[in-house]
């Protein structure tokens, strides 16, 4: 953030500006030196000189309106960086020192632990900052917040959170993944190599780092003894350095390690989407060494990071286009907000019942109960009579259900227009056939439904009969599309409306309350006595008639 | 003294205008230019008139933008949250995983049901492509496909085929054969072919067209049999990476989300866009219909989820939250429309009220990022695809 001053980080990292391309490759030392933090300061940030420290959503705000000023640097853009900006606004402020948690030396045995926090510490404050109400769901963003590699536990390789006494530190800003690292396999040797040379405990190498070791080793053979020597070279660096300092740039530097070389079984955080790879727009933004190494002159281009893929730029065509299409959305007759939401709320109320999620299917969902009735009964030729209420939503629910689409046929026979819905369903047919039978297909239909003294003549207005005819002189798949459409509508309008009013629908929609299977004897009994009360109603008619 | 000679012609016919009249020579680029005056002053004219008309355009489309956008405004008289207030709340959902699909041996990129409701084919980075029967666990087909990242898969209405695709630019239909042995890779038909990689592919109502999308920018649709492109839908300035059909059996429409952070909607018959949502602040991953095919929803890297609808034109809800960092990869709606289950790249999965706008419930269980995430056809469960190589289904 090229405004406010410089802000200084926790020991280990240099400053970290922004704004500005690190082109020249840092080395650790290098920024070691600008540090001046006693114990009591370690990892405190101060933010804007005499100014109060931002919150986490004036931070965000800060950086909005710098990206609308086009302050930003282009790179900004690309999806991995939008996440990194977010966790690195968090992990600003989750070490101030005011806001932030507390970063202190802890005292242990004969040493001094310098600059951590506890686990619990960042859980507590990531609840109270990140507005999270349940602790695993802080352990877990913290957890992801750790594998990025913006903190680490420091007696461990596994990169995770955990909500106890565990001591954590925070990753020094020449770390950040934001920074575009893609450490080379020579510079994890290097370190691998300086790490044994050293007769510390804590620098031991674990297991899977002795075979990865091993493995370069074989790898690298020829050019093991400049690996050897830079590694020395290294070594000699690292000794000048006051102790506690070092401490904790080795620790910031294993934490590097972990992100880029991780414990077998844990997830890889730099594995990108190949869909977005292309977009790393500044392959020379990448930074491969860590230990200063000289690009090697047989390096070959990284496949992913392919020539600039820029977006079309807007040329005349593409403006004018633009407009047209925006003269169009002008003129477009939209709804209000309020209508749209009663529309929204009352198709979820109506299907709310039907939605598993919401309403248990009725016997039970197949997937917690292992029982497959539900499944069976939906497909059944006697449907429920939830399902023959859903007919009644909509003419396409009722279409849609082949037992709907049956009664609907059948009540259209009895009306003798049928003809519309079977032009409905072949024109339909006519859309999902493969392009070399669909000029066949057009003529059949014409042939069966709009010829003069076709056997099932629909009923067209001459408008729409004229604009298809037209159409099947260059027959396609939407050749009936107006047709249908109208005909379509005068079946919602006219037919659908009787069919659900009809005795073959409501007398489904009445006895149909559970399906036959679970008829018990009550219901049997019901409907025995219904049919004896009709009989004897029958014979009384029949005899006041006659008696009349 | 010059003792070199140039021809130049001073009067002859003009290189523009054929007649014949004193000329101007003049070089462009080191061709010679032989106008008239007339002519070059033309030329002049027309140079400036094009960089004139340029930036006359750029302002009307920013003009016409703006009063879009205030027109629309004077509709929004209230927010959707608002109205859902009298709406009950959704009790506690019990949403478990019931069933964890493990066979792909590297991430898995995409999904899709069957019709048949417990079926599903999925496709991995690795290049194989698994039909499953997830209600047994059943691993029904395999297929290595010749490339790696497929990053799309789609199952035929009919239940008889699947089509993926990915680096290889191409989208690829293979029939499924109950013939256990037969080798399913022999009878694989090329259908799409774009320039770069296929990010989406959806059959349409029937096993004979498929509609793609694409990393060249484009989506297309194209008859199966013969491999014939049917129609194209240029617009995105960038890369699509989903599309979705619109539900509706009389509609032919479809919307499409790339990196150029819009979503667009598009007429099938004409290729045209016809709505146009840029709201965004960084790639659309996946975006998905609402039941009605009124409205869709949007998954981006920005984390966010949106809800547009398309007869108010415009964005009318936002599905965020502070502890929400990482990108979203994909959304789909419950049956009533009511829930929206959103995949992210932090793992796990959020359960969204649509209409009050604020989220139900988080699910954990993946241990790496959620790249697909879609509801099983009658809504009894949705699955879940991962980078950790398992899918999972809940319910």
């Amino acid at each position: 953030m090229a405004d406010e001053p410089e802000q200084k980080q926790s020991v280990g990292g240099g400053e970290q500006e922004e704004e500005e391309e690190e082109e020249e490759q840092e080395q650790p030392e290098e920024a070691e030196e600008e540090e001046d933090e006693d114990e009591a300061s370690e990892g405190s940030v101060d933010s804007a000189e005499g100014s109060p420290p931002m919150t986490l959503a004036a931070r965000r705000a800060l950086r909005a309106m710098k990206s609308l000023g086009g302050s930003v640097d282009p790179d900004d853009d690309s999806p991995n960086m939008i996440v990194y900006r977010k966790i690195e606004d968090i992990v600003m402020f989750i070490q101030d020192e005011e806001e932030g948690v507390p970063i202190r030396t802890v005292k242990s045995f004969m040493t001094k632990i310098p600059s951590v926090v506890t686990g619990t510490d960042i859980v507590q404050w990531l609840m109270k900052n990140l507005d999270i109400e349940d602790p695993a769901e802080a352990i877990h963003a913290g957890g992801l917040i750790a594998s990025q590699g913006y903190f680490f536990p420091i007696s461990d390789h596994v990169l995770s959170l955990k909500d106890d006494g565990t001591f954590y530190r925070f990753q020094a800003p020449y770390f950040w993944p934001s920074n575009c690292w893609e450490p080379e396999n020579t510079d994890y040797a290097i370190y691998l190599c300086k790490r044994t040379m050293q007769n510390k405990t804590r620098l031991e190498l674990a297991d899977y780092e002795a075979e990865n070791l091993a493995r370069l080793q074989r790898a690298f053979a020829r050019k093991w003894e400049f690996i050897f020597m830079q590694a020395e070279a290294q070594v000699k660096i690292d000794r000048k350095k006051d102790k506690t300092e070092r401490k904790i740039l080795d620790s910031q530097e294993r934490a590097f390690w972990d992100v880029h070389r991780p414990v077998p079984g844990c997830v890889n955080t730099t594995e990108m989407d190949i869909r977005k790879c292309r977009r790393m727009k500044n392959p020379h933004r990448v930074k491969k060494s860590v230990y200063g190494l000289a690009e090697e002159p047989t390096q070959v281009q990284s496949p992913v990071h392919g020539p600039v893929h820029n977006a079309r730029k807007g040329t005349k065509e593409d403006l004018e286009k633009e407009i047209g299409f925006l003269r169009h959305q002008l003129d477009r007759h939209c709804m209000k907000m309020s209508k749209v939401a009663e529309s929204l709320i009352s198709y979820t109320e109506q299907y709310m019942e039907y939605d598993p999620f919401l309403t248990s299917p009725e016997p039970s969902n197949p997937w917690t109960s292992d029982d497959c009735t539900f499944w069976d009964l939906e497909t059944s030729k006697e449907p429920s009579q939830q399902r023959v209420k859903k007919w009644g939503f909509s003419l396409e629910e009722a279409l849609k259900d082949p037992a709907g689409q049956e009664l609907f046929l059948k009540f259209l026979e009895s009306e003798f227009s049928s003809e519309n819905l079977r032009f409905w369903l072949a024109v339909q047919d006519l859309k999902q056939r493969p392009l070399l039978e669909v000029a066949e297909r057009t003529q059949e239909i014409w042939a069966e439904f709009l010829a003069e003294g076709a056997p099932s003549t629909i009923n067209l207005d001459s408008h729409s009969y004229e604009r298809t005819g037209h159409n099947l002189k260059d027959p396609g798949r939407y050749s009936y599309e107006d047709a249908q459409d109208h005909i379509y509508k005068l079946m919602k309008s006219d037919s659908y409306t009787r069919f659900l009013r009809s005795n073959a629908y409501q007398d489904l929609l009445i006895t149909r309350k559970k399906p036959e299977a679970e008829q018990g004897r009550r219901t049997s009994l019901e409907k025995f006595t219904r049919s004896v009360g009709k009989s004897l109603t029958g014979k009384r008619l029949t005899g006041l008639m006659q008696s009349s | 003294m010059c003792d070199q000679t140039f021809m130049a012609i001073t009067f002859g016919p003009c290189d523009s205008c054929s007649k014949a009249s004193p000329l101007m020579n003049i070089y462009i680029k080191s061709d010679p230019i032989n106008y008239c005056s007339f002519c070059m002053e033309m030329m002049a004219c027309q140079a400036l008139q094009s960089g004139e008309s340029l930036a006359t355009l750029k302002s009307e489309s920013d003009s016409l933008k703006k009063k879009l956008e205030e027109e629309r405004a004077k509709l929004h008289d209230v927010e959707l949250n608002q109205v859902a207030e009298k709406v009950e709340l959704v009790s506690a959902l019990s949403i478990r995983t019931r069933r964890v699909l493990k066979g792909h041996g590297n991430k898995v990129l995409c999904m899709d049901w069957c019709k048949d409701k417990r079926r599903l084919v999925s496709s991995s980075q690795d290049g194989k492509v698994i039909v499953w029967d997830g209600y047994t666990l059943n691993k029904e087909h395999a297929v290595t496909m010749p490339c790696t990242w497929v990053m799309a898969c789609a199952y035929a209405p009919s239940g008889c085929a699947v089509a993926c695709g990915g680096l290889d630019n191409k989208c690829s239909v293979y029939p499924l054969s109950l013939d256990k042995n037969e080798n399913l890779a022999a009878k694989k038909k090329s259908v799409a072919m774009h320039t770069n990689y296929l990010s989406g592919c959806s059959f349409t109502n029937s096993d004979m067209q498929l509609l793609t999308s694409s990393g060249d920018g484009t989506c297309a649709l194209w008859d199966v049999e013969s491999g014939q492109l049917l129609q194209s839908f240029h617009g995105h300035t960038a890369d699509v990476l989903s599309l979705n059909l619109a539900p509706s059996e009389t509609g032919n429409t479809f919307v499409s989300g790339g990196c150029d952070k819009k979503a667009n909607v598009w007429d099938m018959r004409s290729g045209q866009n016809v709505q146009s949502f840029e709201t965004h602040d960084s790639d659309i991953n996946c975006v998905k219909y609402y039941p009605t095919g009124d409205a869709f929803a949007s998954a981006s890297d920005d984390g966010t989820c949106r809800l547009y609808d398309l007869r108010a034109d415009r964005e009318v809800a936002v599905y965020q939250k502070d502890s929400i960092i990482f990108g979203a990869s994909s959304v789909d709606f419950s049956l009533s429309g009511r829930l929206l289950f959103a995949g992210y790249n932090d793992y796990t999965i959020n359960v969204w009220d649509v209409l009050k706008g604020n989220r139900i419930s988080i699910l954990f269980g993946h241990e790496n990022r959620v790249s697909c995430v879609k509801v099983s056809p009658d809504g009894t469960s949705f699955a879940s695809a991962s980078w950790d190589t398992s899918l999972r289904i809940w319910a």
